[in-house]
């Protein structure tokens, strides 16, 4: 009996799978986010007093000092008076199954300018290219430090344009410049397009999600992680907060 | 009387068929390494019994820099799982590639604990290869970049080393380096490898002993390449040839006892070999 059925049970096997494969590739949501149907908006909320920011010492590159007479400020947590914080990431981190999508063709870009970061955080997708410029009269050094992407480091004295990819999602990426110690910043790196970093208030949105049940992640250099799941319908709208705390030490 | 035949036939073949699929699965986990990839080829398993020998004391059973001897080390062994390299002939971000490792391996890494491996038969030395690319899956996913190309070095001059002095000034070498190349610019007590570990910039004013070899050509291709997993940077798209070599004669100004240095200079002659 066992003998018979062997290959009858092989063939079932693979037919089941090769069909869910194939069921999984056309199920694929466009690659288009925006002419799908859901958004999520919501804001990123910061509970506390928000630390005052601290001084920056530049006087190392007379280069870099000099492009702010009146000293620079930085402070990794930046809310605004409503408590709106900013620099978060926010994204899908499960619920989207096997769907695939391809990279954009539009770069994204990170500026080096008055010898800080612009922006801060950056988000972008696997494979899309990382357009690294320069704006300073001083040289750079963009050195990654990922933990599951090729690290790479190089020079980038002023006007040299430096293209670059990361093949593997990676939430996040530290940078930094070793030149000027000051200098970091991150990079997330998704392998969907439903990711948005927060703005001045603290607000994002995402576009064109399908309707599912999805877990939302929240994430920030210093506050960590926070998460919450969201289930939501066609052509549905759905408002969520997160909240971060302030951390005990402070 | 007249099943058991069959019920014998059926228990055998079930049992041929068990043991078919399991010795399969030993045969993908037969490294014991969870991130070694199938069957190891003939080299890698060679190179596993001489990487158990010498190398596991520093770089660990799983090849991740935490052998027993590590805590004592400072700089720390290579994490392999990381294939982060210092000492190749390929792009920042590329792997290396095997004569890369070879002429490392070989060579062992000054002021470190990596020793050189000279004595060992050249065979040992790249089935060693083959065996610690197996910690990480970059070298089943990636192809080693090409090695990028070293010209032909131009003579050295008061004018080229005038020049190479200019170029480390316009790109922060001494930020990290020190004006003077001692190795105490202002970031210099900021710097850490990317395991977090403390890391020096070289002095340049030393002379010799420098982690990727002795030659001219060798500097060369630390300043084009950097030295990945370390703060220093590759230049190879900020400064043309011509510039580069004036700073590896910047540099060879800079080493107070070069030339005179019997056994540096004797290294560097050996080294040089790929001219
Ligand atoms: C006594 C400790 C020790 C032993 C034994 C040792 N190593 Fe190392 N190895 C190190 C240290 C320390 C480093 C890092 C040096 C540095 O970063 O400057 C290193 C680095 C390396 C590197 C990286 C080179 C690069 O370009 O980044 C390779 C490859 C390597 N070792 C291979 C081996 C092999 C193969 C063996 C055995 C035949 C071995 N090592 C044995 C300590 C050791
Ligand atoms: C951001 C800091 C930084 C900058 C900028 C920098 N270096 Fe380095 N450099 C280092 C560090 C750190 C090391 C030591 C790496 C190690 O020990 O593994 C090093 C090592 C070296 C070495 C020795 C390589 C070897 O084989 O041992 C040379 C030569 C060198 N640097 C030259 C330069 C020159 C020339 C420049 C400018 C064109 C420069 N560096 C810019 C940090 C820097
Ligand atoms: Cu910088």
């Amino acid at each position: 009996m066992k003998k018979n059925n062997l290959p009858l049970v092989v063939t079932v096997v693979l037919l089941v799978c090769s069909a869910s494969v194939v069921a999984a590739r056309t199920g694929s949501a466009p690659n288009n986010p925006s002419n799908a149907s859901a958004v999520v908006t919501g804001v990123v909320k910061f509970e506390g007093t928000v630390p005052k920011p601290t001084h920056i010492d530049m006087s190392q590159d007379p280069k870099c000092a000099k492009l702010h007479p009146a000293g620079v400020r930085y402070a990794d947590i930046v809310a605004d008076g409503n408590g709106g914080l900013e620099n978060v990431v926010v994204f899908v981190a499960s619920g989207l199954g096997d769907r695939t999508f391809d990279p954009p063709t539009e770069p994204a870009v990170i500026e080096q300018k008055g010898c800080l970061y612009e922006p801060h955080v950056v988000a972008m997708r696997a494979n899309q290219e990382l357009e690294v410029v320069n704006n300073d009269v001083t040289t750079h050094n963009i050195h990654p430090q990922p933990a599951n992407n090729r690290e790479w480091n190089k020079s980038q004295p002023p006007g040299l344009q430096i293209e670059e990819t990361f093949a593997r999602e990676e939430i996040s990426i530290p940078v930094k410049c070793n030149m000027h110690p000051w200098m970091r910043s991150y990079i997330a790196v998704f392998k969907h397009p439903y990711f948005a970093v927060t703005g001045k208030n603290g607000s994002f949105d995402l576009k064109g999600l399908p309707p599912g049940t999805y877990t939302l992640k929240a994430w920030h250099e210093t506050l960590g992680t926070a998460t919450q799941t969201i289930t939501i319908g066609a052509a549905e709208s759905k408002q969520v907060e997160f909240v971060f705390k302030a951390r005990p030490s402070m | 009387m007249r099943i058991r035949p069959q019920i014998l036939y059926c228990s055998i073949l079930l049992i041929s068929l068990a043991t078919g699929v399991a010795s399969a699965q030993n045969a993908g986990a037969s490294s014991g390494y969870p991130v070694a990839q199938g069957k190891l080829t003939e080299p890698e398993h060679r190179g596993k019994g001489l990487y158990r020998r010498y190398c596991v004391g520093c770089h660990g059973v799983r090849g991740d820099g935490n052998g027993e001897n590590a805590p004592y080390l400072d700089p720390k062994p290579r994490d392999f799982t990381q294939a982060t390299f210092k000492c190749r002939s390929t792009a920042s971000g590329s792997l290396p590639l095997d004569s890369d490792l070879y002429a490392t391996i070989t060579r062992g890494i000054h002021a470190s604990g990596m020793p050189s491996w000279n004595p060992l038969p050249s065979r040992d030395r790249s089935d060693l290869i083959a065996y610690i690319k197996t910690f990480s899956p970059r070298f089943h996913e990636e192809q080693p970049g090409p090695a990028l190309p070293i010209p032909a070095e131009p003579p050295a001059s008061a004018e080229s080393t005038q020049r190479g002095a200019a170029v480390f000034q316009d790109m922060n070498c001494w930020s990290c380096h020190g004006k003077d190349g001692r190795g105490n610019g202002p970031s210099a007590h900021t710097l850490t490898d990317s395991r977090g570990y403390p890391i020096t910039p070289y002095d340049l004013t030393t002379g010799s002993r420098f982690k990727c070899g002795e030659s001219d050509r060798d500097l060369f291709r630390d300043l084009m390449t950097g030295l990945d997993g370390t703060p220093m940077p590759s230049f190879t798209d900020a400064l043309k040839p011509d510039q580069l070599w004036d700073v590896v004669h910047y540099i060879r100004s800079l080493q107070t006892n070069h030339g005179q240095d019997g056994e540096a200079a004797m290294v560097g002659s050996k080294t040089e070999t790929g001219k």
